[in-house]
């Protein structure tokens, strides 16, 4: 027999046969064994952007006057903010189970080493548990789609792919989101995490147009993820269509990807070492 | 005789610099309780890693159902069923569903997976906590819910690293039945254990391993009789008096080991010695005299006790 030498573990088989089926959707099946049981986890985060569209859109909007739209149309204040608050409910929804819950499997209860002893591999795991998360995200936009419709804040048909891309956006962030964690050491390094999810969250155009900025910051801020969620989200439900939304598609795709495959070389390091 | 289940020759381990399996050979045939016996550190568990198809190796040859876990992986692990050293069971799932999603796991069907879930929490006496979470049984339960969900494929091999390690006695002896019962139905066994008890319970052949390396190979007897005499005698001086006395009693053994707490004699016939070691007025507290044992076949290999 030969005997063979290898450096790296990248190349183990857990990561490398990736053109057989995969095995992700067991894992979302597993969560949702969980969920089932914990259901009320899931309703409360629903309530989070309700009140943000409550509060600041409909109190708050009753002070500020109506905001004028990308080509000059005016716009009522609630108008303006629910679509953006949409596509937080798909950026905050993805990133609970990519992040903390994530952490807790891996480091705490393991549960990801008992998981690589079957047939499963690294990449179903991440493809798994990336997958869980932006369902999650989109079961948060559904239910604001919902209450958006009620109160009537559509201003085209546009809004129905309001839908796909409240998944672009669950993909992007949570593929990052899982890579983030794979970086991880200790709970207290999720405080990083959860103050950039804040300044994304207040910051990208979510509450006021872009052109309140300075033009450094306006550059800033377009360089930024979930600028690009809102801006979709937004030209979509109030059918501003222009080609820009493609860019916008496109950035957040590309992250998407960029976390996947970090969070998989990752995991597969941390994993079978 | 059959084609082994998995075969390692010069298989190598490596952390950066740290060598954790240094060139170690091995062959496990099908139906035998094999087993590795070592103190903490030895390379056991990497070695069973590699063999679980959860850690690449960095050298050597290593099949496992006659292929390679560097291409098939998967499809080794959907024959293995592996009970880690940790319960790495799903705290956040009841008892009956961490057996039915790890059925799913393996691709059973929701039908088969509920189905075996079944016998397996009557195999592992736990059919009456089935709806609990996982966190509210003992450590015997929870050990007994990992074998029992490593058993979920119906695996050819049951790899276990240390199954009864941090378990009370009772708890023990309670699995050595359930892994006994899988024998006689033909699975073969890999464990890990730093008991010898355990290793001598249950281990058909196994061997010693020290620092990443292979010491001594055979069955529990076999290693008894090349490595130590037929009996032991224990003796116990008073602190600090071991190291003395050892000089008056050297010529009485074949070999004489004098731990910090005690001496031991190595001889046929251990009476004979007590009794000599008593007519010289040399009055040790304690006097034993005992069948040699796996623990004392490590100490004669590596000049330590197994569990410090």
């Amino acid at each position: 027999m030969s005997t063979v030498t290898r450096t790296g573990s990248i190349t183990f088989d857990a990561l490398s046969s990736s053109r057989r089926p995969g095995r992700g959707r067991r894992l979302v099946e597993r969560n949702l064994l969980h969920y089932k049981v914990h259901w009320t986890i899931i309703v409360s985060g629903f309530f989070e952007p309700l009140f943000y569209l409550l509060s600041i859109g409909v109190g708050v909007g009753k002070l500020v006057g109506p905001v004028v739209g990308a080509h000059g149309e005016q716009l009522t204040y609630r108008t303006f903010v629910a679509p953006a608050l949409l596509a937080s409910s798909a950026f905050n929804g993805a990133l609970y189970d990519s992040t903390m819950n994530v952490f807790f499997k891996l480091k705490h209860d393991k549960l990801y080493d008992a998981v690589l002893a079957t047939p499963m591999r690294v990449r179903d795991v991440a493809v798994g548990e990336i997958t869980w998360a932006l369902i999650r995200g989109l079961i948060y936009a559904v239910a604001f789609l919902i209450v958006m419709g009620c109160m009537g804040l559509f201003e085209s048909w546009w809004a129905v792919l309001a839908l796909p891309a409240c998944t672009l956006i669950g993909f992007a962030f949570a593929a990052t989101g899982m890579a983030a964690t794979s970086y991880m050491r200790t709970f207290e390094d999720f405080e990083f995490i959860t103050m950039t999810q804040l300044v994304l969250f207040l910051f990208s155009a979510t509450f006021y147009p872009l052109s309140v900025y300075p033009r450094w910051m306006q550059v800033v801020v377009e360089c930024s993820p979930l600028y690009h969620g809102v801006h979709l989200v937004r030209s979509l439900v109030l059918g501003d269509i222009g080609p820009d939304l493609l860019l916008d598609a496109l950035y957040l795709a590309v992250l998407g990807l960029i976390g996947l495959t970090i969070a998989n070389r990752r995991l597969a390091l941390l994993l079978t070492p | 005789m059959a084609d082994p289940l998995i075969e390692a020759r010069a298989l190598t381990k490596r952390f950066g610099d740290f060598v954790a399996v240094a060139g170690i050979d091995v062959t496990v045939r099908p139906g035998e309780a094999f087993g590795f016996l070592g103190p903490n550190g030895a390379g056991k568990s990497s070695t069973m890693r590699m063999i679980g198809c959860t850690s690449p190796r960095s050298g050597g040859e290593l099949r496992i159902l006659g292929l390679d876990p560097d291409t098939h992986g998967a499809q080794i692990r959907s024959r293995l069923g592996v009970v880690p050293q940790d319960d790495t069971l799903d705290n956040e799932l009841t008892v009956f569903d961490n057996l039915l999603i790890y059925g799913r796991y393996f691709d059973l069907s929701r039908k088969v997976a509920r189905q075996r879930a079944e016998e397996l929490l009557d195999f592992a006496q736990l059919s009456d906590r089935a709806k609990a979470r996982v966190q509210t049984l003992s450590g015997g339960m929870k050990r007994r819910l990992t074998i029992a969900r490593a058993l979920i494929n119906e695996p050819q091999v049951l790899l276990l690293d240390e199954p009864t390690t941090g378990l009370d006695p009772q708890a023990r002896h309670v699995l050595w039945d359930r892994l006994y019962r899988l024998k006689q139905q033909g699975v073969t066994l890999v464990l890990t254990t730093h008991y010898m008890d355990e290793a001598e319970q249950l281990c058909d052949r196994l061997v010693v391993m020290d620092k990443g390396r292979i010491a001594a190979e055979g069955t529990p007897l076999q290693l008894i009789a090349e490595h130590s005499s037929r009996e032991v005698v224990e003796l116990r001086f008073a602190p600090d008096r071991n190291e003395v006395m050892a000089d008056k009693v050297a010529d009485l053994a074949e070999r004489i080991e004098v731990l910090p707490d005690r001496v031991l004699l190595y001889a046929d016939d251990g009476d004979a010695v007590a009794e000599t070691v008593s007519q010289r007025g040399l009055r040790p507290e304690t006097v034993l005299v005992r069948r040699s044992t796996l623990e004392d076949v490590f100490l004669r290999l590596t000049g330590r006790t197994l569990v410090d």
